[in-house]
């Protein structure tokens, strides 16, 4: 009975509905090593990871219900684990319908399927790009991935001191931390406290290294400036010097006991005795100062690289017109460089907006403000650094990161759709 | 007369700035280089340039059984070495995948990079914790090499993608039709024309152990495996000021290589960058 309804037209939908187990669809369309290599994957994939889908899967929805057997926190990194390995198995089975339903549809139409050899073949020309990205795409999933699903799962629960492994057990809470952080009035207003400062901190110092970058730049560049070279080389210094020990270095100069800053320059005029590292406005103007120092160079050096590459005939027509200098500078130079650097200049302001380096290694956030639980220059990232090690405030921190991270992706994917590079770029 | 006396004003005023500038860059570099010649270990009453200078500091650094300075120096090494290769290798092979071919999956791959590498991987401190806790690879520097290449991969991967794109695909076609596989048009033809791009995120790899701090802090607990940002940053933070001076002796000894390596390959990733940043 069954026979007589299978009419040519159907191949396809019995292949789709058989792979539902990987492998038999093969089979049925009389692939038989390709459909015995899929369900000896299928069979592959469960006897290895059995235990830990069983696991993993039970302990992500419970976080564990006896103290001293089940670790929460442990629990929900296997059960990520165990969503990941379900996530590639999905895409195996999804491949292994499509391939059915390819394999089904052409017998449907009575057009000859691939030889074993032609499948070997076309497996490694098509399959090229996956199998040269998948070593390093393996290590991203792991490194990068896994923490970012991590912290934002971890945004949804208790964990903190009084709920802390493996004494206690986690527990969802869904939403209640977002509440929290917005309703308890020390948890908002240093939570505002802490965003308006970083906004300040993004804006104000990256745009003060850059502007500082393209006006050395323009310097630099003139034609009859002697001692190109040095000058550059010179200007280039900060970048060179690793970052930390540039900043620690200033701490040393800035410190209120001993540092160069009071101590010797300052003193000349008289002021040897501004409080740097016990006053909130005094460390972020140091903080500014230190930021622009470290971050000019590197504007410098792409602006020298787009300033050699406009060609003069630009300028001496200008010139030929009556243009003065300032005009040329405003009509030629700063749209060019603004255009060929936007891309750059763009990542200088996220990379402030969590440049956890100078804010921590300076003067770790501090110093402290009475009534909130941030320091007084503690920008978001290096707030959550001090909650997570200091305060054990882990499920708040991760509710912040989660929120920061919201924060920068919005702006930074609003910001990208407009540069040329992703319109110009065939994405597919 | 006008436009000589306009010039010479122009140029002046160009030199002092550039003057000011070189004030405030180099003043810093003096001050510790001065400190760490500066014999004791407190800088109350010191001078730019010391009185009586002393190779002390150095010498108290370079003694393995005073300090763990050289085995800090060696991890960071290490770590920095292996974290380049690695992530050299497999940004190139991605990146080139990214750029010549077109598979399923590719947009969102693209989409995910491009997302990823505006999340600092440092903002996940606990998972990471967990994680390397887990794979037991916690204050080894292994650990830390795996968490540094899967870190670097999304930007590298856009900017060596982004040059990629300038190089004309009419090459690799050719060398195709020529009968070249697939690894010997990535090695032969297109990774010797990326030379620029390549010492960027090489460089860029390199550096970026030496810019990391909160990681480092997070997985290493012994002294003795500590990377050099981590140990320096102890070094002044159990007593601020006290070794003041030793901290100063050991940060020229880092920053001089660095800057010199940093100084020789810059003119390289002017041009890798602009390239990169301007087209893709």
């Amino acid at each position: 009975m069954e026979h007589k309804k299978v009419d040519p037209t159907n191949h396809r939908k019995i292949a789709v509905v058989l792979s539902v187990l990987p492998g038999l669809g093969q089979l049925y369309n009389k692939q038989y090593v390709k459909g015995g290599l899929f369900l000896l994957l299928t069979a592959a994939f469960f006897g290895v990871f059995r235990d830990l889908l069983n696991m993993g899967l039970w302990g992500i929805v419970t976080l564990g219900e006896k103290t001293p057997r089940d670790n929460s926190i442990f629990l929900l990194a296997e059960g990520i684990l165990a969503l990941i390995i379900v996530g590639f198995g999905l895409i195996f089975l999804l491949f292994n319908l499509f391939d059915a339903y390819k394999n089904g549809e052409k017998r449907d139409k009575g057009q000859p399927l691939h030889t074993l050899w032609e499948q070997y073949r076309n497996l490694i020309e098509s399959g090229f790009p996956y199998l040269i990205m998948t070593p390093g795409f393996l290590l991203m999933v792991f490194v990068v991935v896994f923490p970012i699903i991590f912290v934002i799962l971890l945004g949804f629960t208790n964990y903190d001191l009084y709920h802390s492994p493996p004494a206690k057990l986690v527990d969802w809470v869904f939403l209640q931390t977002f509440i929290d952080i917005f309703k308890i009035d020390i948890w908002r207003e240093t939570f505002f406290g802490v965003l308006s400062w970083t906004l300040v901190w993004t804006f104000v110092a990256t745009t003060f290294q850059v502007a500082l970058g393209i006006i050395l730049a323009v310097i630099v560049n003139q034609k009859d400036l002697k001692g190109k070279a040095i000058i550059r080389t010179v200007l280039i210094l900060p970048w060179a010097i690793p970052g930390f020990v540039s900043i620690l270095i200033f701490a040393g100069m800035f410190n209120e006991s001993f540092g160069a800053i009071n101590q010797d320059i300052l003193a000349l005029i008289g002021l040897g005795d501004i409080p740097w590292m016990t006053e909130s406005f005094y460390t972020r103007l140091a903080l500014i100062f230190i930021q622009t120092w470290l971050g000019f160079p590197f504007v410098f050096a792409m602006t020298t690289g787009v300033l050699q590459s406009i060609p003069d005939e630009l300028y001496e027509a200008a010139t030929v017109d009556g243009a003065n200098s300032l005009q040329k500078f405003k009509r030629i130079t700063l749209p060019l460089v603004l255009f060929a650097t936007a891309p750059i200049i763009i990542t200088q302001y996220t990379f402030n907006f969590n440049n956890f380096n100078v804010i921590y290694l300076f003067n770790g956030g501090g110093p402290a403000v009475p009534g909130h639980n941030a320091g007084g220059t503690d920008i978001l990232i290096s707030w959550i650094y001090s909650l997570t090690m200091t305060s054990a405030e882990y499920s708040k921190a991760a509710a912040i990161t989660l929120l920061l991270s919201i924060f920068v992706i919005t702006i930074a994917i609003w910001q990208f759709r407009k540069t040329i590079s992703f319109q110009e770029e065939d994405m597919m | 007369m006008n436009i000589k006396s306009h010039k010479f004003i122009r140029l002046g005023l160009s030199y002092l700035i550039i003057g000011i500038m070189f004030l405030i860059i180099l003043y810093p570099v003096a001050w510790i280089i001065g400190s760490s010649f500066n014999p004791g270990q407190s800088l109350s009453g010191s001078s730019i340039i010391p009185k009586n200078a002393s190779l002390m500091h150095y010498q108290h650094l370079f003694n393995l059984e005073e300090t763990y300075y050289l085995k800090w120096y060696k991890n960071s090494l290490i770590v920095s070495c292996l974290t380049m290769i690695f992530t050299v290798l497999s940004v190139s092979l991605i990146a080139y995948a990214f750029s010549r071919y077109r598979f399923f999956g590719r947009k969102y791959g693209l989409m995910t990079f491009l997302i990823l590498q505006m999340i600092p991987n440092f903002a996940a401190l606990i998972a990471i914790y967990v994680l390397a806790f887990r794979f037991q690879l916690l204050d080894t520097l292994s650990g830390l090499i795996l968490i540094y290449v899967g870190g670097q991969i999304p930007l590298n991967t856009w900017l060596m993608k982004g040059y990629l794109d300038t190089i004309p695909r009419e090459l690799d076609e050719s060398a195709k039709i020529d009968g070249a596989g697939h690894f010997r048009i990535f090695f032969q033809i297109v990774m010797p024309l990326a030379k620029p791009i390549l010492a960027v995120v090489a460089l860029f790899s390199f550096i970026a152990p030496f810019a990391d701090f909160i990681i480092a802090s997070i997985l290493l607990r012994s002294e003795e495996k500590y990377t050099l940002p981590v140990g320096l940053f102890n070094l002044i933070d159990d007593q601020f000021g006290a070794e003041f001076t030793t901290f100063a002796a050991g940060s020229v000894l880092i920053a001089i290589p660095i800057a010199l390596l940093f100084l020789f390959f810059q003119k390289y990733f002017v041009s890798g960058l602009t390239a990169g940043g301007t087209k893709g």
